[in-house]
């Protein structure tokens, strides 16, 4: 086997290493292909399709933060076919899921002309915001599956399993094994999940807190000595009043 | 959307792994904590303390000013205020000239003798710097120490006895390229977590094995190849038992020891008697897990050892290490990339506030303070007469307090510290505390210790001043300020330049020792100026990232792995060994050994996780103990428990687990409602000081739910 392989990227030649995505390969050439679920921190799934890229002799669009070189290749990143796979694509999302929190998909958006309004009939995921515990919120409302979460919890860093995929098809969410608050599950609450959330559906307490309008001040009333101090107040009358 | 005003560049203040942060502020609030993926510490990876526990730095208990006790507070009958109505809050200038006036007029009563000070291994490098320059050149006493005496002082004096230094020699990242690894006395993961998922990592990724000899059926035994459930304080029987095995089956390494140790001879001899079966007898591991491991260890291309304060925190823990440093010399497992002797530091900065002198024995650097020459190249700095530095080592963390009587120990001054929650035996610390002439407190909350306080300075936060923290693996790094301190607060390095320059007047000295500084780099220029090991170190080498000392030079790259040719003291050093039991042993009175340590959500007595959202996830002490001990004693998962050693009872909740292996119960010591360090002994390691949190002995009894001083209801979690 050579060391490395030749390919051509948008009429560029170039030469990577074996075992290198057209992704990678495409960014060391300094072409850009949008990513959604990709992290460069944890294992790529190829689940959101946006960057989808046109191979030559290939029947299918091929997902280039999964698929590897090979030699001879000749991808098109920015093709007709692959324009119109990646405007689908947003449309599907912004027609279900709220991107509110998502600036990039945002600008994806905008870039690729993407119409919400081509899916009229779309189902919005719904949910509300899960406070269980006293450090992120989860809203999935706002979540696209892209199963980040879930590889970090597991064996992209934490090795904890605390949250999967429950449900299938359109009612696929992610979850704690049988729903359980989030205390209960192995949750440590490393807060890596919230770290590679793209869109904001996993968020800190305190920044949630912050964007609902609460001062810093008010915020830190929710401290559990100052909850214990003002029941200690409302249970004990001071002499005064007495 | 909330968008960041600033995203600011630091390191964590929590443990020793100095991960490195993006603190995300609006309005001087940190609302969200990220880590850059490409970091080489924690390649983005944070835990619970260090992505969400920060919030303390806004909690309303906060002091922001500083304050004077109202009573004038009489030795033996000192008490703890910590209402704020017992105290007056006053300016910084009257604050400083009151502890000046009163810390100089014991001074020049009853001499040097008098004055002791805590240092602090949650601050940065310059502020333990100052503090024990301040100490030593202005108060003329070595009575300078920090928790690095509670923590890992037996492992300090053992690697210092046996090769000269006293750190990790490797890298935590190199676990990876380790082939086997052998973690003992470390729940690394909840108390270095991220180190943790390195070493899973390495287990999971990288095809590495791994051993635990733990009394705690930590984590960890998860993913390890051979797990030796050892009884607290077997430890000297257990890996002199692998040398021994090592030894009979030739499985040592000749060259090596030939060519790089001394004292083969009588160490050897004296590992004739660690039978794997005589080992069995006292640690009541089977005999075949010993030999395996023996084996295991010996025979793999790069093996690593790792260990946490199971080791040190031991009447025998000078021994402990030894015996761990002997197995590394007989193999040859030293000075290699995966390979190595590797205690794996507490505090953020417990390494950093060691090399900065925090110490009774050493100025900065680890030169002992009873060397002539040492003392002249630290008064020539300092600007001191010839002669006029002390050259009697001063007392450790635990004599100081001991030595609290007329004639000894009279002004303590406590930096960041606690000793109220970290010390054994607390009752005798209370007495001790009540007995002192005159108390300075420097934090951000009155503590247990600091309400025993007259004078309170509100110290700034790590995220509200400059400075450097060293962590575990000798990575000098940036802490860099966010915001202006809150309130009337200011950094530490500030406060003590401030109150040095009194005291410096009052004492009218002809030459001052220096405290201008207008930027923390210049005061660890200084220290570098000293101390080869960080004369490389400039605020300007280390903006990205860190340097692992020693950096000798300014363009010297840093030093992932230590001892690749020689050992700072030459050839490394055997050392015979015996087996010392515990200070107490489990008798039919006190039955149960009980171990002390941290839990995930908690840090040490509390100060800064106590007063975070994290005491919401964690908010009481929970005994942890096996299910069949919980049986015969008829004790129910979180039904309250009292607990009672010779030296005090509390009461808690208890955790049935077989976390606790039987006959060894479990209870963090962060609480305190129910301070686990009322229970613990006193009794320390001959050579370290360092006391024996790991094994004093208690009997357990069920309690009543209103015996339970602040109980909370019962909380459910999943994590193990």
């Amino acid at each position: 086997m050579s060391d490395t392989i030749n390919l051509i990227i948008d009429g560029k030649q170039i030469s990577v290493p074996p075992g290198t995505t057209i992704l990678a390969a495409a960014r060391e050439a300094g072409i850009e292909i949008p990513t959604i679920c990709f992290h460069e921190a944890t294992t790529s799934n190829a689940l959101c399709r946006i960057c989808v890229v046109e191979v030559e002799g290939s029947r299918v669009l091929l997902p280039s933060c999964v698929a590897h070189v090979s030699e001879g290749m000749k991808v098109q990143t920015q093709s007709e076919r692959v324009t119109r796979s990646r405007r689908t694509i947003l449309e599907m999302l912004e027609s279900t899921v709220d991107l509110s929190d998502a600036p990039e998909i945002q600008t994806m958006i905008a870039e690729y002309k993407a119409d919400g309004e081509r899916f009229p009939q779309a189902k919005s995921r719904v949910s509300t915001p899960i406070d269980d515990n006293p450090m992120y919120l989860r809203d999935y409302a706002k979540c696209i599956l892209c199963w980040r979460c879930v590889q970090v919890c597991a064996e992209d860093a934490q090795y904890t399993y605390a949250i999967n995929f429950s449900s299938r098809g359109y009612d696929t969410q992610i979850s704690t094994f049988y729903e359980v608050p989030m205390p209960e599950s192995t949750c440590v609450f490393c807060g890596q999940c919230v770290a590679v959330c793209p869109t904001g559906a996993l968020k800190p307490k305190r920044q949630w807190l912050l964007e609902l309008g609460r001062t810093p001040d008010e915020i830190m009333d929710l401290t559990r000595s100052e909850r214990r101090n003002r029941r200690r107040r409302v249970e004990a009358p001071s002499n005064d009043q007495a | 959307m909330l968008k960041a005003e600033k995203i600011v560049s630091t390191t964590c203040p929590y443990c020793g792994v100095g991960c490195n942060l993006q603190l995300h502020i609006q309005d001087d609030f940190i609302y969200r904590v990220t880590s850059p993926f490409d970091s080489v510490v924690n390649h983005g990876n944070l835990c619970v303390k260090g992505r969400f526990g920060y919030d303390y730095i806004y909690n309303k208990q906060r002091v922001t000013t500083p304050l004077i006790r109202k009573t004038r507070q009489v030795a033996g009958s000192r008490t703890q205020a910590f209402d704020r109505s017992e105290w007056r809050e006053a300016n910084w200038d009257e604050a400083l000239d009151y502890a000046a006036d009163r810390l100089v007029e014991i001074y020049q009563r009853d001499g040097s003798k008098a004055m002791a000070v805590y240092c602090c291994a949650k601050a940065t490098n310059e502020d333990n710097y100052l503090l024990q320059k301040m100490y030593r050149a202005l108060f003329r006493s070595n009575n300078v120490d920090h928790c690095t005496r509670l923590c890992h002082a037996a492992s300090v004096v053992a690697l210092q006895m046996a090769v000269g230094s006293a750190a990790m020699s490797n890298t935590a990242a190199e676990v990876v390229e380790s082939d086997v690894f052998m973690l003992t006395g470390s729940n690394v993961s909840e108390n270095h977590p991220i180190i943790a998922l390195q070493m899973k990592k390495a287990v999971q990724k990288h095809g590495a094995k791994l051993i635990v000899v733990d009394p705690r059926r930590i984590e960890m035994v998860n993913y390890a190849a051979l797990y030796l459930p050892i009884k607290p304080g077997s430890d000297v029987p257990v890996f002199s038992a692998m040398a021994h095995v090592i030894l009979k089956e030739n499985l040592h390494n000749p060259q090596f020891i030939a060519e790089r140790t001394e004292n083969f001879e009588a160490f050897a001899a004296s590992m004739e008697k660690f039978t794997p079966e005589y080992a069995e007898a006292i640690s009541g591991v089977d005999r075949q897990l010993i030999i395996d491991a023996a084996r295991m260890y010996a025979t793999a291309g790069k093996s690593a050892i790792y260990w946490a304060l199971g080791i040190p925190e031991s009447t025998h823990g000078t021994a402990n290490a030894l015996s761990l440093i002997n197995l590394a010399l007989l193999t040859g497992q030293i000075g290699r990339r995966g390979t190595g002797l590797n205690p794996l530091r507490g505090q953020n900065n417990v390494q950093g506030a060691s090399d900065s002198g925090a110490m009774p024995w050493h100025y900065p650097g680890y030169q002992t303070v009873d060397n002539e020459q040492n003392a002249q190249r630290w008064e020539k700095t300092w600007n001191i007469e010839p002669g006029g530095l002390n050259r009697q080592r001063g007392l450790t963390t635990t004599e100081i307090l001991s030595a609290v009587h007329p004639g000894g120990v009279q002004a303590l001054y406590i930096m960041g510290e606690n000793p109220m929650m970290s010390e054994p035996n607390l009752n005798h610390t209370r007495k001790k505390m009540e007995e002192l002439e005159f108390v300075v407190a420097q934090d951000l909350f009155i503590n247990e210790s600091g309400a025993f306080a007259d004078v309170f300075l509100p110290a700034a936060a790590f995220a509200e001043k400059d400075g450097t923290f060293t962590n575990t693996d000798r990575r000098v790094q940036r802490v860099r300020q966010a915001f202006p301190p809150r309130g009337n607060a200011r950094a530490d390095w500030q406060i003590i330049c401030d109150i040095a320059k009194r005291i410096e007047k009052r004492l009218g000295r002809p030459n001052t020792a220096f405290w201008d500084y207008s930027h923390p780099s210049e005061i660890l220029a200084e220290m570098g100026g000293n101390v080869p090991d960080y004369a490389g170190v400039r605020y300007a080498n280390i903006e990205k990232v860190g340097l692992q000392t020693p950096v000798p030079t300014e363009d010297h790259p840093g030093t992932p792995y230590l001892y690749t040719k020689d050992f700072p003291r030459g050839r490394g050093k055997f050392h015979p060994l015996e087996y010392v039991p515990n200070a107490e042993m489990p008798d039919d009175e006190y039955p149960f050994v009980l171990s002390t340590g941290r839990v995930l959500e908690h840090w040490h007595g509390g100060t800064m996780t106590r007063h975070s959202w994290m005491d919401d996830l964690f908010p009481e002490a929970l005994m942890e103990i096996n299910p069949a001990d919980a049986a015969n004693l008829a004790i129910r998962d979180g039904g309250p428990v009292r607990v009672t050693s010779r030296r005090g009872s509390i009461v808690l909740r208890a955790k049935v687990t077989p976390k606790a292996n039987p006959g060894v119960v479990f209870i963090p010591f962060h609480f305190w409602e129910a301070a686990a360090n009322i229970l613990t002994t006193d009794a320390v390691d001959p050579q370290a000081k360092i006391p024996e949190y790991k094994a004093g002995v208690v009997r357990i009894a069920p309690a009543f739910d209103e015996e339970m001083t602040a109980a909370v209801p019962m909380q459910i979690r999943g994590r193990y």
